[in-house]
């Protein structure tokens, strides 16, 4: 871990270093794929000199796609830290504690109870709210189970989140059996929409929400370094604990279930990208996150890069590739725990 | 600067305190003993106003109600009995933390957080993860947040700090070396409220003593008044013997055979 004293002095540095990184993966990312384009041809394009194909695959296609999986690994990233800062527990990634499947559920009823198929950005933004009331209500379920004044139960919080999945999943499961064929095809379109159907208006939304949720949970970034002392400790230093956790629950539902209705339940980002940063220059909120936001960022542009080439022309859904990393993680996290002695 | 007058709390109709009334002034230490369950903590509570009491609780002249909650942050502290602290903040982060209610800038803050592990002889750890530290570091660091909340005057004033049960983890020397730091402090500025098992602890450190009985107060005054045999007795059902030793007074296990 970096001294913390090093962390400040050198916080633009860090900061720049992520963005770069960030800056040329998606750079690789518009290079790379069944048609690859020499960088040359990029900086035409960059240019405006671009020839017709360049242009056609990277504003079209790669672009979007690029943008769309840096802004929902941003998201997820951030949502991921600030649910484990709350939950005072670095497990709670809110895929694990079902917020995700909730966001599923809840954007499955929206898709199956109104035909917007005709209406763009208006059924997609109804699609998200759906994903977001999902959301909020398992946080709030599995928050109020798990979460006692003398700290959170990590086994009531994880078999909570099995239960919540459960529940979501079967209602999502009711609502395919009850819908029509050509309400099943949207649902099902939905399901396998991941990254690849990206597009600008989602793009726009994504970046809305990134801002929104970024700003409100850094605003509260001072808020979540004392809570992770615990709640009365909290309050005793002058926070108000309890429109901390309201703020925070509502920006995560809302993150988590933008990200659902946009490409899907993307598994364990919220879980790695929180956990290694954290490794490397400490817990404290004000750094955590927006350096979280950039790592989260930059693994989903290069798991959807090699979900794109590792069996090219074929595309693996970038879903298993982060969950193919992110189990490991999990588990070393449990192991971890255990040998601590902490079991609760 | 801090009064209790016939405060009472209760709880699904039972009372859990009831009639409680003390006062503590700057400089002074109460010790507040009783057995377990006798509501020591609940008093803690209901000052802080963690729970809805009835009664009145006046800090610096003011009903402590009208107080926000930062405002209280800047003149009152509390070291908790447990702290559930599991993420991997370094030392020096922790004891920063106490500095949050204030405005003061970072690099008073700093400075503070400095001085107050320097107090408590960890400015060694201060780069070291909270998660590796012993039991009795993990007591020092929190007290040294503490401390820092309410470290000058200048950002609250009166000021008041509570600690429950402080020593409750640590061996006989640090249990000393602790406890001093604590009357250094509250020098004759700062006044402690300290929930105690320990009635040595209470007898050698603290001014003024609080007994609780089921909720209710069983002895108030000085500890030289107070601190008897028979009142122990009373209160723990304990057969103890005290014995006064240069103005100091100790308290002995006496074995029944």
């Amino acid at each position: 871990m970096l001294h913390p004293n090093t962390v400040r002095r050198y916080w633009p540095l860090l900061l720049t270093g992520c963005l770069l990184l960030l800056a040329s993966l998606v750079v690789v990312a518009l290079c790379v794929g069944a048609v690859s384009i020499p960088f040359g041809h990029l900086l035409l394009w960059l240019q405006g000199q671009g020839d017709m194909q360049t242009t056609l695959i990277v504003e079209s296609l790669r672009l979007p796609r690029a943008l769309l999986a840096a802004l929902v690994g941003a998201l997820l990233a951030v949502c991921g830290a600030a649910s484990q800062g709350l939950f005072r527990n670095p497990l709670a990634d809110p895929s694990l504690i079902g917020v995700s499947a909730g966001a599923a559920a809840g954007a499955s009823a929206v898709i199956v109870l109104l035909d917007f198929s005709q209406w763009g950005w208006l059924g997609l933004s109804l699609v998200s709210l759906g994903a977001f009331v999902g959301a909020v209500l398992v946080v709030l379920c599995v928050y109020r189970l798990a979460t006692r004044s003398t700290g959170t139960s990590v086994a009531t919080m994880l078999l909570a989140g099995v239960a919540f999945s459960y529940l979501a999943g079967s209602l999502a499961n009711a609502l395919e059996f009850m819908a029509d064929n050509h309400k099943l095809r949207q649902i099902s379109l939905w399901q396998m929409g991941g990254l690849e159907s990206a597009d600008a208006v989602q793009v726009v939304i994504a970046s809305v929400a990134l801002i929104v949720v970024f700003a409100g949970l850094f605003w509260q970034s001072s808020a979540l370094n004392a809570l992770l002392l615990g709640e009365s400790e909290a309050r005793h230093l002058g926070i108000d604990v309890a429109a901390v956790k309201r703020r925070v629950i509502v920006a995560i539902a809302a993150g988590v279930g933008i990200c659902v209705a946009l490409a899907g339940v993307i598994s364990f980002v919220g879980l790695v990208v929180p956990h290694i940063v954290r490794i490397v220059i400490g817990p404290n909120h004000r750094y955590l996150l927006p350096i979280s936001a950039c790592v989260g960022a930059a693994l989903l542009v290069l798991a959807d890069i090699l979900a794109r080439i590792l069996i090219a022309p074929t595309e693996l859904p970038v879903g298993l590739l982060t969950s193919v990393l992110g189990a490991p993680v999990f588990i070393l996290l449990l192991r971890n725990r255990y040998r601590q002695g902490a079991a609760h | 600067m801090l009064m209790l007058d016939a405060v009472r709390y209760e709880k699904n109709g039972a009372a859990i305190i009831d009639d409680i009334a003390f006062s503590v002034k700057p400089g002074e230490i109460l010790g507040i003993i009783g057995p377990n369950g006798a509501g020591k903590t609940s008093v803690v509570r209901a000052l802080l106003g963690d729970v809805k009491a009835s009664g009145s609780i006046q800090f610096a002249g003011r009903s402590i109600a009208e107080f926000s909650a930062v405002e209280l942050a800047r003149h009152i502290a509390v070291l908790p009995q447990f702290s559930a602290l599991n993420f991997p903040y370094s030392v020096a982060e922790v004891v920063l933390l106490g500095r949050t209610p204030h405005s003061s800038g970072r690099r008073i803050d700093t400075d503070i957080a400095h001085a107050a592990m320097a107090a408590l002889d960890i400015s060694y750890l201060s780069g070291r993860r909270y998660t590796d530290l012993s039991g009795g570091e993990k007591q020092r660091t929190q007290l040294a947040r503490v401390m820092a909340q309410v470290w000058r005057s200048a950002d609250g004033d009166p000021r008041l700090l509570i600690l429950d049960e402080p020593t409750s983890s640590l061996d006989l020397g640090h249990k000393q070396q602790l406890m001093q730091i604590v009357r250094q402090f509250a020098g004759d500025k700062v006044a402690v409220l300290l929930i105690e098992h320990d009635l040595n602890v209470v007898a050698n450190y603290a001014d003024t003593l609080l007994a609780l009985q089921c909720g209710r107060v069983m002895a108030y005054g000085s500890v030289q008044e107070h601190l008897t045999a028979a009142m122990v007795s009373d209160l723990l059902g304990a057969q103890v013997s005290v014995v006064q030793k240069n103005g100091v007074k100790t308290v002995l296990n006496t074995v029944i055979a």
